[in-house]
């Protein structure tokens, strides 16, 4: 049995296999299908400060080897998450991170300095990647001074564990994490979705409501590959890899180009029970290849 | 408790040129309540990324069979049609909530196209309670006319067409039948229809159940893609319908 346990900068998983925000709900959804107190941990739904709505259906679309989506951070509000779902989740023994997105940074500060004060999660993963919100979101993480200014306020009030999720949609997303990097952050995790679209040529018409989404899935990985191999070299915070991992040699490949933990997402819509079998697969992986701690295969690339 | 079963194939029967019945078995299935669903793994196929909602069109307990009736729509559906026996059919179920089994009142189901499916396991369970419901099919024309026979156990079928070659001709709001005072409706088909039987519904004041289709990735309410708009803000299908009353709906004119 090779050791999995990792240490991302002081946030201790008991293996870096984490679930990407809004493909895993509360984690109770799967409940049924997996432990949860078998993963690394999960990052559940993009909270914001108020209650969202997200936007009108239809907000999916199915794409060759992927999807496309423009759900809109639909979510009750953090007031509704600490009363209702906290309760319900704390008592897990895994780590649960709050995906904290926002409109303004002062959105984002007080709903950070409220789960703050929560203390079974350890962390938040700090989105300034949304692709399908009008404002804030990925507006904050396509330039290098937004994005400091909206982590540097909230590394202010968030004194626990503070990853910041980046967005693949810029030219230059090593420059992002630096910023990141020197704004605070204990990690960056990436990528977020591709801005994307999708037509329907039969009527004519773009088959997202919002025209544009956000766009995951095995198709995505070559470039989520490749933008975490440039991020993890460029900064000496731990970097969280996602972007179609769809099994165990897909994490394997993550962790090989620098990620210090990957989160499984879109795959977890196909099979629930993925998680597990990444978790066992690396096991294999590692045992088959004389590794006899994960660490000693992240960043052989 | 949801679970994740891979059923054995055991018949594929063609019904006509784009629907077919599988017919599916596994030990570890025992149930499924009408009006529910079940979503379906699609194998080697390059566009179809995502499992395939599929509504439960039949159960038998004892034998552990379950029933899909499927029409084909594209290329998830289109592999589907093209398993043979013996193939294995990866499956989680059971996902959403299902139709009300009346106890009593006269009911009329509504169905169009392959909309008919989870109507026949309901009109089942209503026949069990005494109450044998009429059935309403809407059709392009008689060449769409499938298993006629055997519904016709379980329910009172009434036809509309569009060309008139069965049934009455016209849509099935138009359908003479709607003239009989009905305690409760309940409605599975293509979107502008089962929005035209509501309506009638809303008018006369009959209770009305319709069963949505929304676009969906996961079936399990974490994606939150298939949301429908209802009086209480977005609702996911997945988990909080597919079965929904119209007076939940924004869909009264």
């Amino acid at each position: 049995m090779a050791k999995l346990i990792t240490n991302l900068n002081g946030l201790k998983l008991k293996n870096p296999i984490l679930t990407a925000s809004g493909t895993f709900g509360y984690g109770l959804e799967f409940e049924d299908f997996i432990d949860l107190n078998s993963l690394g941990g999960f990052i559940v739904k993009g909270t914001t400060l108020n209650h969202r709505e997200g936007n009108p259906y239809p907000r999916m679309a199915e794409t060759a080897s992927g999807m496309l989506n423009a759900v809109g951070l639909q979510n009750k509000g953090v007031d509704y998450f600490i009363k209702n779902i906290y309760p319900k989740i704390k008592n897990f023994s895994t780590n649960i991170l709050v995906n904290v997105s926002g409109s303004t940074i002062e959105d984002y500060v007080l709903t950070a300095e409220k789960i703050n004060e929560l203390d079974n999660i350890p962390g938040i993963e700090l989105n300034i990647s949304c692709p399908n919100v009008k404002e804030g979101g990925m507006t904050f993480g396509t330039n290098s001074k937004s994005a400091s200014e909206v982590i540097s306020a909230v590394r202010k009030v968030y004194k626990k564990h503070l990853m910041v999720k980046l967005t693949p949609n810029v030219t230059s997303i090593k420059d992002i994490a630096k910023a990141a990097e020197g704004a605070g952050a204990d990690s960056v995790s990436l990528i977020n979705t591709l801005l994307g679209m999708s037509v329907d040529a039969k009527i004519r018409k773009p088959e997202l409501s919002t025209i544009t989404g956000g766009l995951s899935g095995p198709c995505i990985k070559p470039i989520a590959l490749r933008m975490v191999w440039e991020v993890a070299h460029a900064i000496n915070i731990p970097t969280v890899g996602l972007g179609g991992i769809m099994n165990a040699t897909d994490a394997i490949e993550f962790l090989l180009v620098g990620a210090s933990a990957i989160q499984i997402g879109t795959a977890n819509f196909i099979d629930p029970t993925v998680t597990t079998k990444v978790i066992k697969g690396i096991n294999k992986y590692l045992n088959e290849n004389n590794f006899s701690d994960v660490s000693e295969i992240i960043g052989l690339i | 408790m949801k679970k994740i079963i891979d059923f054995i194939v055991k018949q594929n029967n063609r019904i006509n040129k784009d629907v077919f019945l599988l017919e599916l078995f596994s030990k570890e299935f025992t149930d499924l309540e009408p009006g529910q669903f079940v979503n379906v793994k699609v194998d080697n196929s390059k566009n179809a990324f995502l499992r395939r909602p599929i509504s439960v069109h039949d159960v038998n307990k004892e034998k552990h069979l379950l029933y899909l009736l499927i029409k084909i729509v594209g290329e998830g559906t289109a592999k589907l049609s093209e398993l043979q026996e013996d193939d294995l059919l990866n499956i989680i179920l059971p996902l959403g909530n299902s139709f009300t089994i009346h106890k009593d009142g006269k009911c009329l189901l509504v169905g169009g196209g392959v909309g008919i499916a989870p109507l026949y396991h309901l009109s089942k369970a209503l026949y069990i309670n005494g109450l044998k419901p009429d059935i309403l099919i809407g059709m392009r024309s008689k060449e769409d006319l499938i298993l006629a026979e055997k519904f016709s156990k379980y329910a009172n079928l009434y036809y509309t067409t569009e060309d008139g070659s069965y049934g009455e001709k016209g849509y099935p709001t138009n359908h003479s039948i709607l003239k009989n005072k009905y305690d409760h409706i309940q409605c599975c088909g293509p979107l502008p229809m089962m929005k035209a039987i509501a309506n009638y519904a809303y008018k006369n004041k009959i209770d009305c159940e319709v069963s949505l289709e929304n676009m969906m990735a996961c079936g399990i309410g974490a994606c939150l893609c298939c949301v429908n708009d209802t009086k209480e803000g977005h609702k996911c299908v997945c988990t909080d319908g597919p079965i929904f009353n119209i007076n939940t709906l924004k869909w009264q004119n």
